[in-house]
């Protein structure tokens, strides 16, 4: 399984991803520089955190229309697995490939914390290796993690399966219905603002986010092998 | 060659001859001395113009000349096995094996926090991180050391939030963890907060860079942000004395692009790795001019600068503020001639504006032309090695005399419950969660302790090896007694770092003090840096650079003095890694070092009489060498579950932040001859509080006999309440989760008051 | 030459914290007739168009597409020759 990890100026989880992936998964990853705009070689990209383009403007509102996003628009299409984590979250949701916008913490403050999760759903390509219902504790590092969407956008998104995760406790920046994490309809686009790549060895304070990582290879191999 | 010297026209009118500059005195406007300016006209042979004199005033300021110090600097140990770069560059580099270095430095942002809180704590984090990527060094972690006066003023709440926010907004930005560091809250730092900043980062020994320009002909290459006017004379700022005036010098802080920082970072290690720089330096305090002129200085060249080609973002900007501007993320590079195209394809993929400003000359003459005429001509060794020395004379203070018959005994009446919620809550002793919530101290993946342990631990990719860093400084205790002060901020740092499972190798220091022109204030300046310097000699820590931050005053009136002590150690292997938070019920808690129930300067103090008194406890560099060999040699043996540094708040308070993290609580039950109040929160020195499971009790009982470390055991970690009895009666028993609230609400609370109260 | 002054603010329908918290900070300095605030942005752009249509329609289009997130925000703007 080949992933891609996109780097835009200001991007700063890129190598932590690129670490997690070959800690955990051993595969291939390559960095991918945001001026490329094909992304056919990778059957995974992750679109990582950081700070891409400043936030100037809104959190990935310039990010959105680097070539690269191109690629990762047709790969989302094709049906490979996208997974944007933090600032990549909010990358794909101002490119329109995942619901919700993000506001400013409604505490109005930058939060770096390890969060408990709920797994709302472990139905997907990318969180089959969780039980459903199982709490996690991933950290979290955002200042705009606070996901809003309207009433009918909630409700499909209830209806549907894409609420993925859910903030556990007290809720760190005031997302609408402790939304932590959602997915598109066909399942294969995830974004959540909890740093999976950080909580990979027991030294990090937990290990809970290998399964992520695991899961999307399982699906990839079970994929293939069906194919 | 002389230089145009018609003055030219500002936006603030017309800048002054040369001789009005001599006739009105006008070189006191920019901070120098009749007799300062009598050897700029010496060394040029001729009277200054505007731009010139400029140039001498930023480079003779404190700030970039540590004139006032540089004497008493002169007596601290900078040599050792490790160090493979003292004082003297961008930041100091010490070997950590495997042809490996880390490199890191502390640095002052005072003046600028006072005026403009989140700017001026930004930008300070701007600087360091370029005084340590200007190395050829990865940044990999950021800490820093704070301190406010009383949180119950709105200004200080406004200072010390904005502050904070600042710190976060760039750090979190460029994407570098910030693992560690400390607050206190003091009414002596009302007026005047204090912000510094420490960065460290990581190297191989081959990429190591300097700031030097070399090679006749080669171009200088400015990269970064372009220069605007703001922060002209920010050295020279931050040599003065604060005053209301300082808020109407308000333009002199400068604003931070983080997001430019970043860019800038990674393209200039892109270009170490590819090994084309000869030189490279931060544009930092005093700008261009500072860092061409010590580039100059240290290559023994010439320069030429053509301000026409540097990037401006204004229009009309005169070479005076071209070359005083202190406009943030730009950095200078000296490359070899042929090379510039490589140069630029590197900082076009970044995006970064660049330009080739100048040329290394043969010679000594620093010139600069402007508008196709020469502006400025000096000799260049005048402006960096000729910078003048103030020889000053210290005074030991009255009070100093007066400490020694101070008693205590008005404390020993406290309940001890009492005594103990009462500094649990005072902000300088409280969580500071607070604070670093607000911090990303896990990117970069690499953070295995966390902030609010003694040291925070970050371990390096490939290796099993690890670092640990502290910032400590306790300013009361330097009050008192500055030799026992600066010795001891130095050992608590040493301790903090053994307590993490790492041997201290080396530290950086930052040094702020009132002004140096009162004798007073040198006399605390001078006993600081002897003590400092004796405990770095014992503890075989040399420093390898730092910064210096005086005139640190309001209306008059001198801060404490606050020496802060930056200590990296190394840890050889991540199994080493330890906390301060207690593992396991059942496991017995055992004291190491000697307990003289010393309360002159403690927390207690100052919380219950608002003021303290005495002297501080006392410092004896053998006894703590002994107590940290003993406890680096118990945690790598895997001997102990814990490891918690005793300092403010005594024993009561390790006990309570030790039971805090995994809330297990502690049966203690102990006979002593001190009094109740001073055993439990006397702060003396060289004492570190041990859990470990009962079976290896007697071989960490034998290892302190053998350092003749003095020991005792204190009880065990058991239930969920803090229970403590002494000489048979119980002084303290109440449930570790009201504790642990009282302490964790303190800073939450105060910061929640109404704005207008 | 046209200088578009454009206002870039959350829906009304979407909670704004930061002008909350300013609320609480006017009332808590006696602005007791302050009923709400809500806080945006504001950008100036410069175009050079022919005549205001054209003006006015690249400003639209370059609010949909990057100024403004239609997901939480709205727009207005000011044209004015410049």
């Amino acid at each position: 399984m080949r992933f891609a990890v996109l780097v835009f100026p200001g991007s700063n989880c890129d190598i932590d991803c690129e670490k997690a992936i070959q800690k955990v998964l051993g595969e291939p990853i390559d960095f991918v520089w945001h001026t490329q705009r094909n992304l056919d070689d990778y059957d995974a990209i992750i679109v990582p955190g950081g700070f891409s383009y400043g936030d100037y403007l809104r959190a990935g509102a310039l990010a959105r229309f680097s070539p690269v996003m191109e690629g990762v628009v047709k790969a989302a299409t094709e049906g490979k697995l996208v997974l944007g984590i933090c600032n990549g979250f909010q990358i794909l949701q101002e490119a329109g490939l995942l619901p919700g916008a993000m506001r400013m913490n409604d505490h109005l403050k930058f939060r770096c914390d390890i969060q408990p999760l709920t797994v709302v759903n472990n139905s997907l390509p990318f969180t089959q290796d969780y039980q459903m219902n199982e709490t996690i504790r991933l950290p979290i590092a955002h200042g705009q993690g606070n996901f809003y969407c309207d009433e009918a956008t909630h409700y499909e998104l209830t209806q549907k399966g894409q609420i993925v995760f859910r903030y556990q406790g007290d809720n760190p920046n005031g997302s609408v219905d402790d939304i932590a994490g959602v997915c598109n309809q066909a399942g294969n686009v995830l974004g959540l603002m909890p740093h999976p790549e950080r909580a990979i060895v027991e030294w990090m304070g937990s290990q809970d986010g290998g399964k992520m990582f695991t899961s999307m290879l399982r699906y990839w191999e079970e994929k293939i092998g069906a194919a | 060659m002389q230089p145009n010297q018609k003055s030219k026209e500002t936006t603030m009118g017309m800048e002054p001859t040369p001789e009005e500059i001599r006739d009105r005195q006008l070189f006191s406007e920019l901070g120098l001395t009749p007799s300062e300016y009598q050897q700029v006209q010496h060394h040029l042979g001729r009277l200054p113009n505007w731009t010139e004199l400029g140039i001498y005033s930023v480079m003779w300021s404190e700030h970039c000349s540590y004139k006032n110090s540089k004497p008493l600097l002169k007596r601290l140990p900078t040599d050792g096995p490790r160090v493979l770069q003292g004082p003297g560059e961008g930041a100091g580099v010490i070997d950590i094996g495997d042809g490996q270095a880390v490199v890191f430095k502390i640095e002052s942002h005072n003046h600028p926090t006072a005026v403009e809180p989140f700017q001026g704590a930004a930008t300070g984090v701007g600087g360091i991180i370029r005084d340590v990527f200007s190395m050829g060094a990865r940044p990999v972690a950021l800490l820093n050391s704070l301190r406010f006066g009383p949180l119950e003023s709105p200004r200080v709440r406004y200072l010390f939030e904005q502050a904070v926010a600042g710190i976060a907004h760039y750090g979190n930005i460029v994407g570098i963890p910030t693992v560690g560091g400390e607050v206190e809250f003091d009414a002596t730092y009302e007026g005047n907060p204090l912000v510094n900043a420490m960065c460290v980062g990581i190297i191989d020994h081959e990429d190591l860079q300097q700031g030097v320009a070399k090679g006749i002909g080669n171009p200088v290459i400015y990269v970064g942000a372009s220069t605007g006017r703001d922060g002209i004379h920010g050295a020279t700022f931050a040599s003065e004395e604060l005053s209301d005036a300082s808020e109407e010098k308000r333009p002199s802080v400068q604003a931070g692009d983080p997001f430019m920082e970043k860019l800038l970072m990674e393209a200039c290690l892109e270009l170490v790795q590819k090994e084309i720089l000869l030189g490279i330096q931060d544009m930092g305090a005093a700008g261009l001019t500072c860092s061409s002129a010590e580039m100059t200085a240290k290559g023994g060249v010439g320069l030429d600068l053509y301000l026409d080609d540097v990037p401006q973002r204004e229009v009309g900007m005169t070479p005076y503020e071209i070359m005083l501007s202190e406009s943030q993320e730009r950095m200078l590079l000296v490359v070899a001639e042929g090379r510039e195209a490589e140069v630029k394809e590197v900082l076009d993929k970044w995006e970064l504006p660049s330009a080739v400003v100048g040329r290394v000359t043969e010679g000594n003459r620093y010139r600069i032309f402007h508008h196709r005429e020469c502006v400025a001509d000096m000799p260049v060794n005048t402006l960096v090695d000729d910078a003048p020395i103030n020889y000053r004379q210290g005074e030991e203070p009255s009070s100093y005399r007066d400490g020694t018959t101070a008693s205590h005994q008005d404390l020993h009446h406290l309940d001890a419950t009492d005594a103990l919620q009462q500094v649990l809550r005072a902000p300088s002793l409280a969580s500071k969660r607070w604070v670093y919530q607000q911090y990303d101290s896990m990117v970069r993946t690499s953070t295995a302790v966390r902030p609010g342990s003694d040291a925070a631990v970050i371990v390096l990719d490939g290796f099993d090896k690890a670092l640990a860093m502290s910032v400590d400084g306790n300013s009361r205790y330097v009050k008192l007694d500055p030799w026992v002060g600066g010795a001891s901020a130095v050992a608590e740092a040493a301790r903090n770092v053994v307590c993490a499972g790492a041997r201290p190798l080396a530290i950086t220091d930052c040094l702020n003090f009132g002004n140096p022109e009162k004798p007073e204030v040198f006399w605390q300046l001078e006993n600081a840096i002897d003590g400092m310097g004796e405990a770095c000699r014992q503890l075989a820590t040399p420093v390898v650079g730092g910064n210096v931050s005086l005139y640190n005053e309001t209306k008059g009136v001198a801060i404490h003095p606050t020496p802060v002590v930056g200590m990296v150690g190394l840890v050889e292997s991540q199994e080493h890694i330890t906390t301060q938070s207690f593992k396991q019920a059942g496991d017995v808690l055992l004291l190491l070092g000697s307990n003289r129930g010393e309360l002159g300067g403690s927390e207690l103090q100052q919380q219950v009489l608002g003021s303290i008194s005495g002297r501080p406890p006392v410092l004896d560099l053998e006894a703590e060498k002994a107590l940290q060999s003993t406890v680096l040699h118990l945690i790598q043996t895997k001997t102990v579950s814990s490891a918690h540094d005793l300092s403010t708040g005594g024993l009561a308070v390790a006990l309570a932040e030790a039971a805090f993290a995994n809330a297990l609580g502690v049966h203690m039950d102990v006979k002593t001859d001190l009094e109740t109040i001073p055993y439990l929160f006397g702060e003396s020195q060289s004492r570190v509080l041990l859990s470990l499971p009962k079976e290896s009790v007697a071989k960490a009982i034998s290892m302190a006999d053998e350092k003749g470390v003095p020991w005792c055991q204190l009880g065990e970690v058991r239930g969920d309440r803090l229970s403590i009895t002494i000489n048979g009666s119980e002084v303290i028993s109440q449930p570790v989760s009201r504790l642990q609230t009282i302490w964790e609400e303190a800073i939450p609370c105060a910061m929640n008051a109404s704005l207008t109260n | 030459m046209y200088k578009a002054t454009i206002t870039v603010r959350l829906k009304p329908s979407v909670l704004d914290p930061q002008g909350s918290a300013v609320k609480g900070s006017l009332h808590s300095l006696g602005f007791a007739a302050v009923t709400d605030v809500r806080i945006g942005k504001t950008m100036e752009v410069w175009i050079s168009a022919t005549e205001s249509a054209e003006a006015e329609q690249k400003v639209d289009e370059m609010c949909q597409k990057l100024l403004a997130n239609p997901v939480i925000e709205t727009y207005d703007y000011e044209l004015e020759g410049a």
